[in-house]
């Protein structure tokens, strides 16, 4: 067996998981309107092929894309479109994008054409690929890509990992779903396997979640004694607790001792890397027909009053899914989509449950506000230490301060993963991701204003070249109309004086 | 006999560089480009040329000063200083102000437009698009906000006016953190 080869960086930190975990898995209630976004994950944002006033069945399709990297939109519930117009979304900035709204009837009833599936054994690769698709499944982890994007790798797969790392604080819905649906990935990691051909697969899970890993391993065991399935090349391989052993170049770092290539994807170096919720979500649509129409969502926090993991359809408005899980006991408090290192502060609780959702954070006014005072750099290169990709945050922070965009691209600001390790360690107190959050929005509206300019600039060339030639056509016709007056002129003398010469002659 | 050695040295260096210089000589006038490719290119005039790249040759041509285009802002005068070697200088505010906040675009209300065409001929860059008699659309993809097309060149009050692009997830941007110590300081 392969020795584990450990990352660089990284930085440990107190996990806050036993809060959600005490109590078992619950389900929220089935909310009175559903609020779904027409993008819930990175390429094209799906169009909907719905509208006002239709009746929907949970699980039906509501908006659709054709491109490759995109993921269709599904009905989390039955009942009536009741709007398709902007609604705030859960992002940092409090923008709104197109929504599809559903009022619920309450049946909660599936569409006639979900069924299982009685032959999950036959189907080819190309079926299953293209039902996923169908699915909408993406990344659960919180990166969203679609998942069929990732199934059709162009060089052959050594290693597919299963991710069940789960490296923030506070976040433990892979691990309740590995403790109680490991029969459900397992059977996912099967059908992944018929796609992808990989020599082995591998089920990284972080050292912190001894259940999980027991509970994955007996299953495996079952699996091998009742014969369900060739479980032999399929291993868990425990991962020490230091975040983010879960970033996916980390963990493939890890577990295959590759680099992925700068701005490349993990099949390049013949890995492909899923989430155990996705694995999951997988097995829901292949063995039961079902798209992804919802997720398991940590709801946690020191100021929730029944924090756990609760099964919640995409679409819940947060303010529902806070009140089921007993409401918020502050007044002032922060929402955070995440974790505490990665997430984002939502703009309000009104904006939906996504797919990309895996935790709901409250946090306490007086753990998330209180900013430290930022002392100036003292250049101990502790950030340089705690990057897990290998970046220079100290250079970093000094070129965005100072805005200089061929600096950053130089110490290849793209990279940062936006991970706050160095924030974490600075002694100074320097909130380091935020200065590189911030350089990154700058450095794109930078980019995208040269482009604009560029384009102007060659608008305007051509605009003057345009001008230039219709003012040397008018010219050259005033030119030829001139000649031309002239030489009837011409003509006409000479005609008159032909006509006069006889004149003269005989005169 | 150092000295010797040092004349010779230099004399050769000299050579070397004398020739290089006239081996590898820069054929056209880089520094017009240089410094058209830091203007802004919303080709609006307000520098008192007819557009960006001319202002650029009078900047070359030592006609004008680097301080004299709004639409760069403060930022651009500093990245012209930064290229030139000179010291920044505040905007001239005979050019006018620089504008804060999201970039605009002008919009054509077509219940008013009379379709006279007199802004699709001064639009710089052919943003706007419409025949004689017609009503006119304002291309977002490509106008630069330079404001020419607005009245009094439009005859019809209110027919043209200018517009905040929307924001999006993609044009968001991140506050600054430098800012927030700042307030926290106050
Ligand atoms: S936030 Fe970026 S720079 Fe800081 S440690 Fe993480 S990857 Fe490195
Ligand atoms: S950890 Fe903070 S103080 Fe130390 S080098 Fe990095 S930015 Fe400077």
């Amino acid at each position: 067996m392969k020795s584990l080869i450990r990352f660089r960086g990284g930085v440990k930190l107190p996990g806050f998981k036993s809060l959600s975990t005490k109590s078992p898995i619950q389900k929220t209630p089935l909310p009175s309107r559903l609020i779904l976004p027409l993008r819930q994950h990175i390429g094209e944002s799906a169009n909907p092929v719905v509208e006002i006033g239709d009746y929907v069945y949970k699980g039906q399709i509501i908006a659709d894309s054709n491109s490759f990297v995109s993921a269709p939109i599904h009905a989390s519930s039955s009942g009536k479109i009741i709007n398709i117009g902007p609604y705030t979304i859960p992002h940092q900035s409090g923008i709104a994008e197109t929504c599809i709204v559903i009022e619920t009837d309450g049946k909660d009833q599936w569409h006639p054409n979900i069924k299982q599936c009685d032959v999950p054994g036959s189907l080819s690769a190309d079926q299953i690929r293209k039902k996923i698709k169908q699915a909408g499944i993406v990344g659960l982890g919180g990166a969203v890509f679609p998942s069929s994007a990732k199934l059709k790798p162009t060089r052959e797969i050594d290693t597919l990992i299963i991710n069940g790392v789960e490296c923030e604080p506070y976040i433990t819905c892979d691990d309740a779903l590995m403790r109680t649906k490991a029969d459900e990935i397992i059977h996912g990691i099967l059908l992944l396997r018929r796609v992808l051909n990989p020599i082995e697969c591998v089920i990284a899970i972080e050292n912190n979640k001894p259940e999980a890993i027991k509970a994955v391993r007996s299953t495996l065991a079952r699996f091998k004694e009742e014969n369900i399935g060739s479980v032999n090349t399929i291993r868990v391989v425990p991962v020490p607790t230091i975040f983010p052993a879960g970033g996916e170049k980390q963990l493939i770092k890890q577990i295959c001792n590759k680099e992925v290539p700068q701005h490349g994807l993990p099949y390049e170096v013949g890995v492909v890397c899923l989430n155990v919720g996705t694995t999951a979500a997988i097995y829901d649509c292949i063995y039961q027909g079902r798209p992804l129409v919802s997720r398991l969502v940590t709801i946690t926090g020191e100021a929730v009053n029944h924090p756990a993991n609760y099964q919640v359809l995409i679409g819940t408005p947060v303010e529902d899914v806070l009140a089921a899980a007993g409401g918020v006991q502050a007044s002032k408090v922060d929402f955070i989509m995440g974790g505490p290192m990665m997430g984002q502060v939502l703009p309000d609780t009104g904006v939906p449950v996504v797919k990309a959702t895996n935790c709901l954070l409250v946090k306490t006014p007086e753990k998330s506000k209180k900013q430290p005072v930022q002392l100036p750099c003292i250049r101990c290169g502790a950030c340089a230490n705690a990057c897990p990709m290998q970046l220079l945050p100290q250079q970093l922070y000094w070129h965005a301060r100072g805005k200089h965009f061929e600096k950053l691209n130089h110490y290849n600001l793209t990279d940062c993963i936006e991970c706050g390790c160095c924030s974490v360690v600075c002694p100074s107190k320097i909130p380091l991701v935020h200065y590189f959050r911030f350089a990154k929005t700058e450095m794109r509206e930078h980019e995208v204003k040269s482009k604009f300019a560029d384009q102007s600039r060659l608008r305007m060339l051509a605009r003057d070249a345009r001008l230039e030639r219709i003012k040397k056509e008018q010219e050259e016709r005033k030119a030829r109309r001139k000649a031309e007056r002239e030489k009837k002129k011409a003509a006409n003398q000479k005609q008159k004086q032909i006509s006069e010469s006889p004149k003269a002659s005989s005169g | 006999m150092a000295i010797l050695i040092l004349t010779l040295l230099a004399l050769v260096f000299g050579l070397g560089l004398g020739y290089t210089a006239i081996r590898f000589k820069v054929e056209g006038d880089p520094i017009v480009e240089k410094i058209d490719a830091l203007l802004p290119q919303t080709q609006c005039g307000q520098c008192g040329y007819p557009g960006c790249r001319p202002y650029a040759e009078a900047i070359a041509s030592d006609e004008a000063e680097i301080n004299q285009c709004p639409p760069g802002g403060e930022a651009g005068v500093q990245s012209l200083a930064d290229l030139l070697g000179r010291d920044p200088l505040p905007l001239n505010p005979e050019n006018g102000v620089a504008e804060e906040g999201p970039s605009m675009v002008a919009v054509i209300n077509e219940a008013t437009c009379i379709g006279c065409t007199k802004c699709v001929q001064i639009c710089p860059v052919d943003a706007i698009a419409g025949a004689a008699k017609h009503i006119h659309n304002v291309l977002d993809a490509y106008c630069t906000g330079c404001e020419l097309c607005l009245p009094p060149l439009c005859p019809v009050d209110e027919c043209i006016v200018m517009r905040p692009v929307e924001q999006t997830i993609k044009t968001w941007k991140w506050n600054n953190p430098e800012t927030l110590k700042e307030s926290e300081a106050a």
